[in-house]
């Protein structure tokens, strides 16, 4: 079932009472979630990703726009109407049932021709928790359970009653991070073994890459960039998506492109033939720095960290937005941890360039 | 925090209220003891000199006593009757009062109204509205004087019934202190259960709407079982202020604990038993409070034993 979200808007009324304007959470928000994909919904927080999540699955109204599953227009559909399931950010189990009436809760609720038989509901109960890795804890109460089977179970009971989309909240924040590690491959699979289309949100990038099929990156409750996760990494559309993605962080200098040359402080650093004469911002992914004595970036040295098969260079350079700059470059190449300073050339394909003003990328 | 080099101090601090404590409750209660063992013990007499023997003739008279059985069978029936239905009616203004957003705390204060008023100044409203305005003659045709209830019975067209007057029956009494006892002892159950309505995670009404859970399978299988404690708490002190019943009885009835021109006190209670015993007969008045106080610890076990298998978490 594909999710197809049209000029999605919420504002939200002002807290203070003499302002009219309200809160814009989502701004004009246009996106389809194709049919058995896995989207990740990324931004920092108050970016509007979960009011948007909430949108899909009816629990917020939408202010303005049209959201449809499949063909079928549900925008002024309640939520019980939706046939969506959702995993709260907490999981929102009911603290007073066991595992197994959990997951039968929603199929309980089936009325009229998808009423089930008894032994039926069991069954798929039984088997969503099997899908979950849960089938021994069925008799426990969710205080029982550590946060990750919590969680689990959380995901058992929205998929149990095979509801169109699914939705999840934060769902790996409440976790700790080796457990995170393996629910979100775990995530992957399920999604991948029922092949149900789901909408997932989160701020942390690296969660979002790793599962997505497709990363909707959010600001301000206005879509930045749609993509396949390599994508964006690879051709950030502007400065903050560049920023937001990738870990360690992209570097930033300040620049300006000079007949057709784009300067870091004095150094011309690279050839950006076509680009008009400007301030811009250069963002330089980690790995796009080769150590090269004739090169043109000059940073002083205060660091080295091993790890492994890749070293990490700790420099500084003036014209950095940020405190320090980060190379990663192959182990094989020597450096000289006594040196003051380090010469980089750098891989045109891992440099971008904004502008200074907007912070729009200009391509070269 | 607590100090633990100076143990003392705590004991300092505590002091006023143990003090208080200690002669006002525990004095009183080994008192009360002592009284209810000695046999015909009176305050007047011991004031004279005299010596009572030990035994159980105090609480031998008082079961024997055939007043006491009406008693024990008035304040009963009320905790019966009043308890459930106290619980039952404030659980469901509760959760229509915390699902209405405009003038919740307006409605929430005209419901806690009862609350802050004396109960003998309610009980006379209500014997108002359940009696004869004025006095009953013979020669003024009596449909005129009827008081606000019996007005709206006959308004739709049924016969005026004696509530509480000369020669009305004991059910039409019962009824009466019923909804009296009911009306008084809703507010202290709606502020608890509405403080614990508020204090449900939101979430799990979301989960319900998510999973198309119909209105009343969210009521009692997720609302109710969420609110176990406190309808466990409301229905214990419930039953143990049932117990103790006796100014709503005043309140409407008067002293006589009963209408007017009744034999004895057909209408009185445990606590009215020994209020009546306890200016003459102060040993019977502490075994009628013991016999009490045991079967109110008993129905308080029994409620506890039961929350605890019912409740949740």
């Amino acid at each position: 079932m594909k999710v197809e979200l049209q000029n999605l808007t919420k504002i939200f009324p002002n807290r203070n009472k003499k302002i009219k304007e309200g809160v814009v959470a989502v701004s004009d928000f246009t996106f389809t979630v194709p049919d058995g994909k896995l989207v990740g919904l990324l931004g920092p927080s108050g970016c509007g990703k979960s009011t948007t999540l909430y949108m899909i699955s009816g629990l917020q109204q939408a202010t303005s726009g049209k959201i449809f599953f499949g063909d079928e227009d549900v925008t002024d559909l309640s939520p019980e109407n939706r046939g969506v399931g959702l995993v709260f950010q907490n999981y929102a189990l009911y603290p007073h049932l066991t595992v197994m009436q959990n997951i039968l809760f929603p199929l309980q609720n089936l009325k009229g021709k998808d009423k089930l038989p008894k032994e039926e509901m069991i069954q798929r109960a039984e088997e969503a928790a099997r899908l979950v890795q849960i089938d021994e804890l069925l008799d426990r109460k969710p205080n029982e359970l550590s946060g990750g089977q919590q969680q689990r179970v959380a995901i058992a009971r929205a998929l149990v009653k095979m509801p169109r989309v699914l939705l999840l909240d934060e769902p790996l924040s409440n976790l700790d991070a080796r457990l995170r590690l393996q629910t979100r491959e775990e995530i992957r699979r399920i999604q991948k073994e029922t092949g149900i289309t789901t909408v997932f949100v989160t701020h942390d990038q690296e969660e979002a890459m790793s599962i997505s099929d497709m990363i909707v990156v959010m600001k301000l409750g206005v879509i930045q960039q749609v993509g396949e996760p390599q994508e964006i990494y690879d051709n950030p559309i502007n400065l903050f998506v560049a920023k937001f993605l990738g870990t360690p962080p992209i570097n930033v200098f300040r620049g300006c492109v000079q007949n057709g040359k784009l300067y870091i402080g004095e150094e011309a650093v690279l050839d950006v033939a076509g680009v008009e004469d400007k301030p811009v911002y250069v963002g330089i992914r980690p790995e796009g720095f080769t150590l090269d004595e004739n090169g043109p970036l000059t940073c002083k040295l205060s660091g080295i960290e091993v790890m492994g098969r890749d070293v990490s260079i700790i420099s500084t350079n003036e014209n950095s937005t940020n405190p320090s700059v980060r190379s990663i470059i192959n182990s094989d190449n020597k450096v000289d941890a006594t040196a003051e300073t380090v010469k980089y050339s750098l891989k045109p394909h891992k440099v971008f360039v904004f502008d200074a003003e907007t912070e729009e990328r200009i391509y070269f | 925090m607590v100090n633990t080099k100076h143990p003392w101090k705590a004991w300092l601090y505590l002091s006023p209220a143990i003090v208080l404590l200690l002669i006002f409750t525990l004095w009183p209660i080994i008192n009360t003891v002592v009284m209810a063992f000695q046999e015909g013990y009176s305050i007047q007499q011991a004031s004279k000199g005299k010596e009572f023997e030990f035994g159980l003739d105090n609480f031998a008279y008082v079961i024997e006593y055939r007043g006491f059985l009406t008693c024990l069978k008035n304040t009963i029936l009320l905790c019966v009757l009043t308890v459930p239905i106290s619980t039952m009616l404030a659980l469901l203004i509760a959760v229509c009062l915390n699902s209405i957003k405009p003038l919740q705390k307006f409605l929430q204060t005209i419901f806690f109204l009862p609350y802050v008023t004396n109960s003998i100044a309610i009980g006379m409203v209500f014997a108002a509205m359940f009696n004869v305005v004025g006095t009953v003659s013979a020669k003024e045709p009596i449909i005129q004087t009827w008081g606000i209830i019996n007005n709206i019975i006959m308004f739709f067209g049924g016969e005026p019934v004696n509530w509480i007057n000369a020669g009305s029956e004991y059910w039409a009494n019962i009824f009466v202190l019923t909804v009296y006892i009911v009306w008084n002892a809703l507010p202290f159950k709606i502020l608890v259960l509405l403080g614990g309505l508020q204090s449900v995670n939101k979430q799990y009404y979301d989960a319900a709407k998510i999973d198309s859970t119909p209105k009343w399978r969210v009521f009692t299988k997720i609302t109710v079982p969420l609110l176990s404690p406190m309808i466990a708490y409301v229905v214990i002190t419930g039953f143990i202020g049932g117990f103790k019943e006796y100014s709503s009885i005043v309140g409407i009835f008067g002293e006589k604990m009963g209408p007017p021109g009744a034999m004895g006190k057909p209408l009185n209670t445990m606590v009215g038993y020994i209020y009546d015993s306890i200016s003459r007969q102060q040993g019977r008045a502490s075994a009628a409070a013991l016999i009490l106080f045991g079967i109110i610890f008993v129905v308080t076990m029994i409620n506890l034993y039961v929350s605890k298998k019912k409740t949740h978490y």
